[in-house]
């Protein structure tokens, strides 16, 4: 589904990914985990096309499309979801009516019908109760004036909205208290299936408790450094992230010694 | 800079053109205020109050004010549909009775012609008493020129559910302009309610020169909207001027959406202990739109609070001005008093002067004013745009929501809707075009 080969890229001329290859499959769950200042949100961003960050080389195909040349909106309606790790207020937008707008987007793009007003709150409603959302929320602004655990719920709410092909989520767990990490993953595993796939960008383990990862990557000094089962998450948590640092700097001591 | 303009602005007079049968008072108003224009002149930007604004092009026209064109446009339809309690339709500033309904079924409101209002007693009470034409020259001209407006009383304790339409159509060409002098006066009577809405559309190049004052007796609520249109190639100046009266309640909102050359003055007086106005603004431009934005808000009595919010997005090579005054006189203790302006620029050459001023003579209040420019929030725009929103789409959804904190504020859904369809016309008309000149 999802294939990413040699991928340099970064922010002000700054390279933070380099070289990052990684594959995802169609059905899997990926977790990718790292120390900050790895790599992690720059992945998200670049794969979502934000404004500013720059590709240098490398490639990004998204069901057999190049995934780099689309605008972002573009991607979105291919069905690349980015859950972002700081989701923003905009007051004066309607919830509801963003929520419509965006669906109905997509919905076109895939050449199904658009939802009238109706068919739309009833979707809306049964993905809230999934988010344990209040309806309340759906009449105020965009994000606005949500707490931290309710702009991450909403992310999920409108991912489940949007159905996407493929949800990366954005430390999403990040700055969560345990009711809000377990109603995030639960709205994960509802969206799981052979069809879908996800991509978890995190820096703790504890989401992946609750949300059980296929695969495993260590992201460090913008590359996978490992990979391996989801295993690797709790030997990560058990040993820190210095274990993989002091495992890449034998490695590249041995290399080193090679050269010579 | 702004005197070669101004050497560009010719000298001019008027002669008051009295309407047959008018009583000798209005006469004689008229000959003053025709006395004053004529030593004032035209304003130049050499003025404080006129610095941002040159009438150059404006004066250029040799404007006709008795060969009008008045016939009514085949597509001339209310914006608000025919949701209004009554409605006055003005072609040039011509009352085109059968397209108006006054409402006389309603006990205690009283709605006519201003023309042929001038026996009543409101009217010799009122009528140009608030609009000061000693020092302002539109207002004189106005005051010497005018023709024809509304003129709506409120008896005492009256209520209208409902709203009030003033709508002024203009229409003309450069080779032949027209210019329309509308003067309107509203007396709400003590503990009464209205709201009115002033709305003007038009095609063309036409001139309207439009006086509002309005009266709010004691503990009266009145909601005054103004709603300005007019064609792309249309000059409007227009004042609002308020007297508020002990506990009377005002709202004044001005939008303004359309015209080559626009200046909207709103000038209230709080006179009663105890007022309280709201004074809102929505100033939308592209193009070369020139809109500027004039307010005076004088406190002249103890325990009044007094509002305002003027909001402006600004497109293209448009100009926009806010000059809004605040005065706290040495009688108004207690005086509270906020004053907001914000803009958001859509493209590098659009300009926006903002200079809210505080003028306060005693100790006792609490007064703050401010203002912002700013653009579109980027992180806003990626955010909508990452959900599968087009680029346009969510440019004008946060421009609309930009503006939506003062459309939102309106009370009669007809209005708001209105004033709402009007707003999304205007960006789904000029977003695309900017994409193709990108290109």
């Amino acid at each position: 589904m999802l294939d990413i080969k040699n991928l340099h890229a970064g922010i002000d001329r700054k390279e933070i990914l380099k070289g990052l290859t990684l594959h995802v499959g169609v059905g899997e769950v990926h977790a990718i985990m790292g120390p900050n200042g790895s790599g992690k949100s720059t992945l998200a961003n670049v794969l979502a096309g934000r404004p500013k960050y720059e590709v240098q080389s490398g490639t990004v195909t998204f069901e057999g499309k190049d995934l780099l040349a689309l605008p972002t909106e573009e991607r979105s309606r291919e069905g690349v979801f980015l859950a972002m790790q700081y989701p923003v207020e905009i007051p004066g937008v309607n919830n509801i009516y963003f929520l419509k707008a965006a669906l109905n987007a997509v919905k076109k793009h895939r050449g199904e019908e658009e939802l009238d007003a109706m068919e739309f709150l009833q979707l809306a409603r049964e993905k809230m109760k999934l988010v344990e959302l209040d309806e309340a929320f759906m009449s105020r602004g965009v994000n606005e004036g949500f707490s931290g655990g309710e702009k991450k719920r909403n992310e999920i709410f409108q991912m489940a909205v949007l159905d996407p092909k493929l949800a990366i989520l954005d430390e999403t767990d990040s700055g969560l208290d345990i009711d809000a990490l377990r109603i995030v993953a639960e709205g994960v595993n509802a969206l799981r299936s052979e069809k879908h796939s996800v991509l978890v960008i995190t820096h703790y383990q504890r989401l992946l408790r609750y949300l059980v990862p296929d695969f495993v990557h260590v992201l460090a000094d913008g590359k996978i450094v490992k990979s391996g089962g989801k295993e690797l998450a709790e030997e990560l948590e058990q040993k820190g992230y210095e274990w993989i640092e002091e495992e890449m700097a034998a490695s590249s001591g041995k290399e080193v010694a090679a050269a010579r | 800079m702004s005197s070669v303009l101004d050497r560009e602005v010719p000298t001019a007079t008027v002669e008051p053109r009295p309407i047959d049968g008018e009583p000798d008072r209005v006469r004689q108003i008229r000959a003053q205020a025709a006395a004053r224009f004529n030593t004032l002149g035209w304003p130049t930007t050499r003025l404080e109050e006129w610095k941002y604004t040159s009438l150059a092009p404006l004066t250029r026209l040799d404007w006709k004010s008795d060969q009008r064109h008045h016939e009514v446009p085949a597509d001339a339809a209310s914006p608000f549909g025919d949701k209004s309690v009554a409605e006055l339709m003005f072609v040039n500033g011509v009352l085109h009775a059968d397209r108006s309904s006054l409402a006389n079924e309603h006990p205690g409101i009283r709605i006519k012609p201003l023309s042929k209002a001038m026996e009543s007693d409101a009217f010799t009470q009122h009528f140009a008493r608030y609009a000061d034409y000693e020092t302002h020259a539109l207002t004189a001209m106005n005051t010497a020129l005018w023709q024809d407006g509304a003129f709506i009383e409120l008896a005492p304790g009256t209520q209208l559910e409902g709203f009030i339409h003033l709508f002024y159509l203009g229409g003309g060409a450069a080779a032949n302009p027209v210019a329309s002098q509308i003067r309107n006066l509203i007396v709400a009577g003590r503990g009464s309610q209205l709201t009115v809405v002033e709305s003007f559309f038009g095609k063309g190049t036409y001139f309207t020169n439009t006086v509002t004052e309005i009266v709010a007796g004691d503990g009266a609520v009145v909601d005054h909207h103004k709603f300005e249109y007019e064609s792309l190639d249309a000059f409007h100046i227009g004042t609002v001027q308020i007297h508020q009266e002990r506990s009377s309640n005002v709202t004044s909102r001005t939008f303004a959406l359309g015209g080559a050359l626009v200046r909207n003055e709103v000038n209230v007086a709080l006179t009663g202990e105890g007022a309280s106005l709201s004074m809102e603004g929505l100033f939308v431009l592209n193009g070369k739109e020139h809109v500027d934005n004039h307010t005076v808000i004088d406190h002249v009595s103890p325990h009044c609070d007094s509002v305002e919010l003027f909001k402006g997005i600004l497109d293209d090579n448009a100009r926009g001005i806010f000059d809004g005054r605040i005065i706290v006189e040495p009688n108004a203790v207690k005086t509270n008093s906020r004053q907001t302006n914000r803009n958001l620029l859509l493209s590098e050459t659009a300009i926006i002067d903002s200079k809210p001023t505080l003028e306060i003579h005693n100790d006792d209040v609490k007064c703050n004013h401010g203002s912002t420019i700013g653009q579109l929030d980027e992180e806003a725009l990626f955010y909508l745009r990452s959900r599968g929103i087009d680029e346009v789409e969510a440019r004008n959804l946060l421009v609309y929501a930009f503006a939506s904190e003062i459309v939102e504020r309106i009370k009669i859904d007809a209005v708001r809707e209105g004033v709402g369809r009007a707003l999304f016309s205007r960006m789904r008309g000029r977003l695309p075009e900017r994409r193709e000149e990108e290109r």
